[in-house]
């Protein structure tokens, strides 16, 4: 049995905003699924009603087993739920939260304290956990929410932008987490907008844009779909372009070009191709600045398949980020 | 439920301590009304009609006592709508327990909370000479009538917050709270209002909770005042639960 079956998903607000399209999607289970778009895409709208904070507007999901409208009860006893922005009670201390999460998850009275203790011990805030989580920092949260989601072992954990706005190293550390997760038997779907992330962590990716999934497969699957490598071009500032893209078509299609650089080309030649394109630009009186020849990634399915990039893909979250820790009113 | 009720309550009553800029203003706030009143309208106890009082600080009690309720409810309605803007309150619903111990958990806290605004202030009174006509049986009423009447108004506030969602427009009623009060009998003897004033209060349940609260303390218990109190303050709170599941359901129906 599938852990998530999902079919013809669709939600509709007031207003008649079509968030969510009609998706289907389908996850094993103990399989950590990417879900992969840029901001606006449908990605929280979807886990939202997967997790039954949200009525779907049409078709039909299964979570565990059970149908997310009729059943939510018995979906909410098995699964865990990390929203985007950790959620937490900034006045209350990290065991104190734990507890309570593990109370309303029904763990018996006797065996609140050891359970709460030992997975705050797994995410590695036993210092902190007598603090209150407004004193934390955003990694020291996203841990902690990551925590409270799986205090009562559940059979799927949604984990939504769990690395948004986190530093490299908190993110590398919740990456961990979610392979060891992984390895433990947890189906695990992930929503990213950050493409390292899905191609590090997901056994198979969804790929979905203005409420459509628009790919799906293993990360090496959809990269070999693209097939070809291309070429980012930077030119000198006074280039032509528009000619020089001319000059460029024999050699492929041109693709949008990635931040940062002017031209983009596919070549399906791979690096045998960089010297005739050179020399081609050379010939037609265009100075290179810079060029780099790029294997496909997750970003050019999604060009592939949308004709624009992920917004942000491409760029690592800023350690600056992290939000400073401050107490919430 | 009731587990899971009792958890929300301890973490409300938890984080309503740690967060002493909303705790304060439910007992300063009364108390510094109370100060004003006593001291500069104890005269009023002369006026003609006025029931017989030991001091005016007596008959006030029951003033500061409703006012610090009714701030009380305005307390939990922000606190309900922070927990919504802050995404606190979605990470409740996704929780396997029954959605209606989510408003409980609240207001249960704001009953325990309306039984120390009435024990302080009956506390306050007795330190600077109130007498509490009525002895002990006499404090249980004012303390039941107290509870009842603050559990009725933190689940109004937790209704209002469950409608408005955002803490500003909870925060917005805050004069409401003056204007019922002086449309009621918690000042001044009713038959002294003049009207309209007289009018509306008689229609207004704070009135009947104001009497039902101060007759134990300036008298014996007199059983209409007293059984009229304990019935507003039931109704209040009895609407309030009932208009908070409705405006739960309504939101969850939305989602």
């Amino acid at each position: 049995m599938p852990a998530i079956e999902v079919q013809g998903l669709e939600r509709v607000f007031k207003g008649g905003l079509r968030a969510v399209a009609g998706i289907d999607l389908e996850v094993a289970a103990g399989e950590v699924y990417g879900f992969l778009g840029p901001n606006g895409a449908g990605k929280t709208t979807t886990v939202r009603m997967l997790v039954t904070l949200l009525r779907p507007t049409g078709g039909r999901a299964l979570v565990a087993g059970y149908d997310v409208a009729t059943e939510p009860h018995k979906v909410r006893k098995r699964i865990g739920v990390a929203l985007q922005e950790a959620a937490l009670d900034m006045l209350m201390t990290g065991r104190e939260l734990m507890e309570l999460q593990a109370t309303l998850h029904g763990i018996p009275p006797r065996d609140v304290r050891d359970r709460a203790a030992a997975l705050i011990e797994r995410v590695g805030l036993s210092q902190a956990a007598e603090r209150r989580v407004g004193t934390y920092s955003g990694g020291m949260r996203r841990r902690l929410d990551l925590a409270m989601a799986l205090i009562h072992a559940p059979d799927v954990l949604f984990l939504d932008e769990p690395t948004t706005g986190l530093d490299p190293v908190s993110r590398i550390t919740l990456w961990d987490e979610v392979r060891r997760l992984r390895d433990e038997g947890t189906t695990v779907f992930l929503t990213t907008q950050y493409l390292e992330e899905a191609d590090q962590l997901a056994d198979r990716v969804g790929i979905i844009n203005a409420g459509k999934i628009v790919a799906e497969g293993t990360p090496a699957q959809l990269k070999a779909e693209v097939g070809r490598p291309h070429l980012d071009l930077t030119l000198t500032d006074d280039a032509d372009l528009d000619r020089a893209r001319e000059v460029l078509a024999q050699f492929g299609d041109g693709r949008p070009p990635a931040e940062g650089c002017h031209l983009s080309v596919a070549v399906a030649g791979g690096a045998t191709e960089i010297a005739p394109v050179v020399r081609a630009l050379d010939d037609a009186g265009f100075m290179v600045a810079s060029l780099e020849l790029v294997q496909p990634t997750l970003d050019d399915v999604f060009v592939e398949k949308t004709g624009r990039h992920l917004e942000g893909a491409e760029q690592a979250p800023p350690a600056a980020a992290d939000p400073v820790a401050e107490p919430v009113a | 439920m009731l587990r899971a009720a009792v958890a929300l309550a301890r973490r409300s009553l938890r984080t309503t301590l740690r967060r002493p800029q909303f705790l304060a203003p439910l007992l300063v706030f009364p108390s510094l009304f109370l100060a004003i009143n006593t001291g500069g309208l104890h005269r009023s106890t002369d006026l003609p009609g006025f029931p017989h009082v030991h001091g005016f600080l007596d008959f006030q009690l029951a003033a500061a006592m409703c006012q610090s309720l009714m701030l009380g409810g305005v307390g939990a309605g922000i606190a309900t709508a922070l927990e919504i803007e802050g995404g606190f309150f979605d990470r409740l619903v996704a929780s396997p327990i029954p959605r209606v111990s989510i408003p409980l958990g609240r207001i249960m806290a704001g009953a325990v909370i309306a039984a120390v605004q009435v024990v302080y202030f009956l506390a306050l009174g007795l330190i600077f000479g109130a007498h509490i006509a009525a002895g002990v049986p006499g404090v249980l009423m004012v303390l039941l009538i107290g509870i009842a009447t603050g559990t009725g108004f933190a689940a109004l506030g937790v209704m209002l917050a469950l409608r408005a969602r955002s803490a500003s427009t909870v925060q917005g009623i805050f004069p409401l709270v003056f204007v019922v009060l002086f449309v009621s009998s918690a000042f001044f003897p009713r038959k002294l209002l003049s009207h309209p004033a007289d009018w509306v209060a008689a229609y207004n349940p704070l009135s009947y909770v104001a009497d039902g609260i101060r007759d134990p303390i300036i008298s014996s218990i007199t059983a209409t005042t007293v059984l009229e109190g304990l019935a507003a303050a039931l109704g209040i709170a009895a609407a309030g639960i009932g208009l908070s599941v409705v405006a739960l359901r309504g939101r969850l129906r939305e989602a």
